[in-house]
């Protein structure tokens, strides 16, 4: 035990320096989020009714939210890369603790989701977004919004592990991101949607964790939202932790 | 382990007040080479560097009846059993398939066996993996090296995950890189790397701790000839400096230069070890060589072979070539000449050589390794 805080740190930093030398990987995880972030603004939300002033202030909290968990995919797609190029087997011939590997990679992903999430809050103040209502509110929110992703990071550790290829892992991703980030409050309020996705949408974990960021970032009061999203966030985790640890476990 | 002589002398030292520094100068003069004294007591023993002396040469590796099977059916491994010496290279040898692969990733904890046992050093594989992990070095068939991170860093952060202090792995990193002739490269990413520096890279990577075991898995795989040599050449000073090393080969060749000690596998079992020489004589005497002219001959060459050869003729059809092993070669030779002769069977060659490891994997299986 005495050196686990050690191998996690150096595994941290190891995966933050791959992160920094690759700018293709900065670019297309900070571009996506960002062209979203224009194209709801400015082409479809002029016709979107949210009941919110100026729609970059209801849409910004949802692009955050849908940014970290397109970022938790990168988890799985670097655990399934380290594996294809024989790095797992290394650290699994090493003295370093087993927990290293994984815990290395999905601290990596928090702090690149906290840059990636301040990078967005600044482009989201240029296009006219406000956080007027206590700054401690809008921490809050973040804090929310990390470990949100650092969730859903486990999520992606454990099927990248059962998947195994890197292109799969990415595929993979997409199919339970998608009608998760679009079957939630991100771009839209739930009561437009028709009924079956609608009921879908209001229990998606998505739809509680948007609202109480929105809640927080626009001053309203957060409900039971946020018990709701916790209460997912943690559920995701004593799910999805084993799972991983147990799939690292398996390789052989 | 607990009983090491060292571990009671810094014991003992630090009793008597000495600083670690002090000991690390004692222990220098001394003529140790020590690197750092701060986990002594635990895992981290192998800091020092033992001076290699005949009578280490005991057994480093033993297994036992190791059996490993995939998806319920698939035999890997069919109770092997085997004895690696310390400061030996021992090889591995047969094609792909034959369970060289597995058997080293069980040695090096990667895998674990369904039945059997087998000790490492000293430690149980299965029981002691954690403990075995920091004494023992791995380079696999890909080179595990990182490509965004530079040589230095790749070494570095190898040494920090073997839980060297940030200095020591600092100063290790230096000493690979340089022993590795990789100085100039050492501050630059790998994507400027060749295929031969990624593997020179990778074994330092597999030396940070100067392990008391190396297991190369296929090290010259993939590597052109001038690689193959280069690597060798670093293989062979490595074993002068004590390096006990285990590794896996399709290549008879290389095999036959390395090692001291050859297992040849095949179908997941052991089928013939011994040195080099030894499993050459298991062919008994020479090798026989027939380059025939006209592919129509075959046959009629053959018939006319046999008598003179310890086994069957065997023929590869495509470059009309037969082979056989025989006992009393120089004597056959001018035989064989005149028969052929005359039955007005022409040759482009014949040879008359010592049998290489092919033939004693041929001889051994009935099919070759590659």
């Amino acid at each position: 035990m005495n050196y686990t805080f050690s191998d996690i740190q150096v595994m941290t930093k190891r995966n933050l320096v791959k992160f920094v030398r690759v700018p293709q990987l900065i670019v297309f995880s900070t571009i996506q989020p960002v062209m979203m972030l224009l194209l709801f603004t400015y082409v479809f939300g002029g016709a979107i009714k949210t009941g919110v002033d100026n729609y970059i202030n209801y849409l910004l909290p949802g692009i955050l939210v849908q940014t970290v968990l397109f970022g938790a995919m990168m988890t799985g797609i670097g655990l399934v890369d380290d594996l294809s190029r024989g790095m797992i087997d290394r650290f699994r011939s090493l003295p370093m603790a087993r927990s290293a590997v994984l815990a290395g990679r999905t601290i990596t992903d928090l702090i690149r989701n906290l840059f990636t999430v301040g990078l967005m809050t600044v482009v989201g103040l240029f296009l006219g977004f406000r956080i007027d209502h206590g700054f401690f509110n809008f921490l809050a929110a973040v804090a929310l919004i990390a470990l949100f992703g650092f969730a859903f990071s486990w999520v992606s550790a454990a099927i990248g592990l059962a998947v195994k290829t890197p292109e799969t892992a990415q595929v993979a991703g997409f199919i339970w991101v998608f009608p998760l980030a679009f079957g939630s409050s991100i771009f839209v309020p739930v009561e437009s949607m028709s009924s079956v996705i609608r009921a879908f949408a209001e229990h998606n974990p998505i739809t509680y964790t948007v609202n109480t960021v929105r809640a927080l970032t626009l001053g309203l009061p957060v409900g039971n939202d946020v018990w709701f999203s916790l209460a997912w966030i943690f559920g995701i985790m004593i799910v999805f932790v084993p799972l991983a640890i147990n799939r690292y476990r398996a390789i052989s | 382990m607990a009983n090491h002589p060292l571990i009671s002398y810094v014991e003992e030292a630090r009793w008597r007040g000495m600083s670690n520094r002090q000991i690390i100068e004692a222990l220098t003069s001394a003529g140790w080479k020590v690197y750092d004294l701060t986990n002594i007591f635990l895992d981290h023993i192998e800091i020092f560097q033992e001076p290699i002396t005949p009578e280490s040469a005991e057994n480093i590796v033993t297994v036992r009846n190791i059996s490993k099977i995939y998806n319920k059916t698939i035999k890997a491994l069919d109770n092997v059993s085997l004895e690696v010496k310390r400061g030996n290279v021992t090889a591995l040898l047969g094609p792909n398939g034959a369970g060289k692969t597995t058997l080293v990733r069980i040695l090096a904890t990667l895998l674990t066996p369904e039945h059997g046992s087998a000790r490492v050093a000293g430690f149980d594989v299965i029981r002691n993996a954690q403990e075995l992990r920091s004494v023992i070095g791995l380079a696999g068939q890909y080179a595990a090296v990182d490509e965004a991170l530079t040589g230095r860093e790749n070494l570095e952060l190898v040494g920090r995950l073997y839980h060297l202090s940030p200095s020591l792995a600092r100063q290790r990193a230096q000493e690979l890189l340089h022993q590795f002739n990789l100085d100039d490269a050492g501050d630059r990413t790998l994507k400027t790397y060749s295929g031969g520096m990624r593997r020179r890279l990778d074994l330092a990577a597999s030396l940070v701790i100067r392990p008391q075991i190396l297991f190369l898995d296929e090290p010259t795989t993939g590597l052109d000839p001038r690689g193959r040599f280069a690597l060798w050449h670093v293989i062979r000073e490595l074993v002068k400096d004590g390096t006990t090393v285990l590794l896996t080969t399709q290549y008879m060749e290389e095999a036959d230069q390395l090692a001291h000690k050859i297992f040849v596998m095949d179908h997941g079992r052991i089928i013939a070890q011994g040195t080099a020489d030894e499993l050459k004589k298991q062919v008994g005497g020479d090798v026989l060589e027939l380059h025939i002219a006209n592919h129509e001959f075959i046959n009629e060459a053959i018939n006319l072979l046999a008598p003179f050869g310890s086994e069957t003729p065997r023929v590869n059809e495509d470059t009309n070539i037969i082979t056989m092993a025989v006992t009393e070669g120089a004597s056959i030779l001018a035989d064989v000449v005149r028969e052929l002769d005359a039955s007005d069977i022409k040759i482009n060659d014949i040879v008359l050589r010592r049998p290489s490891l092919d033939d004693v994997f041929l001889t051994l299986t009935g099919h070759t390794a590659e």
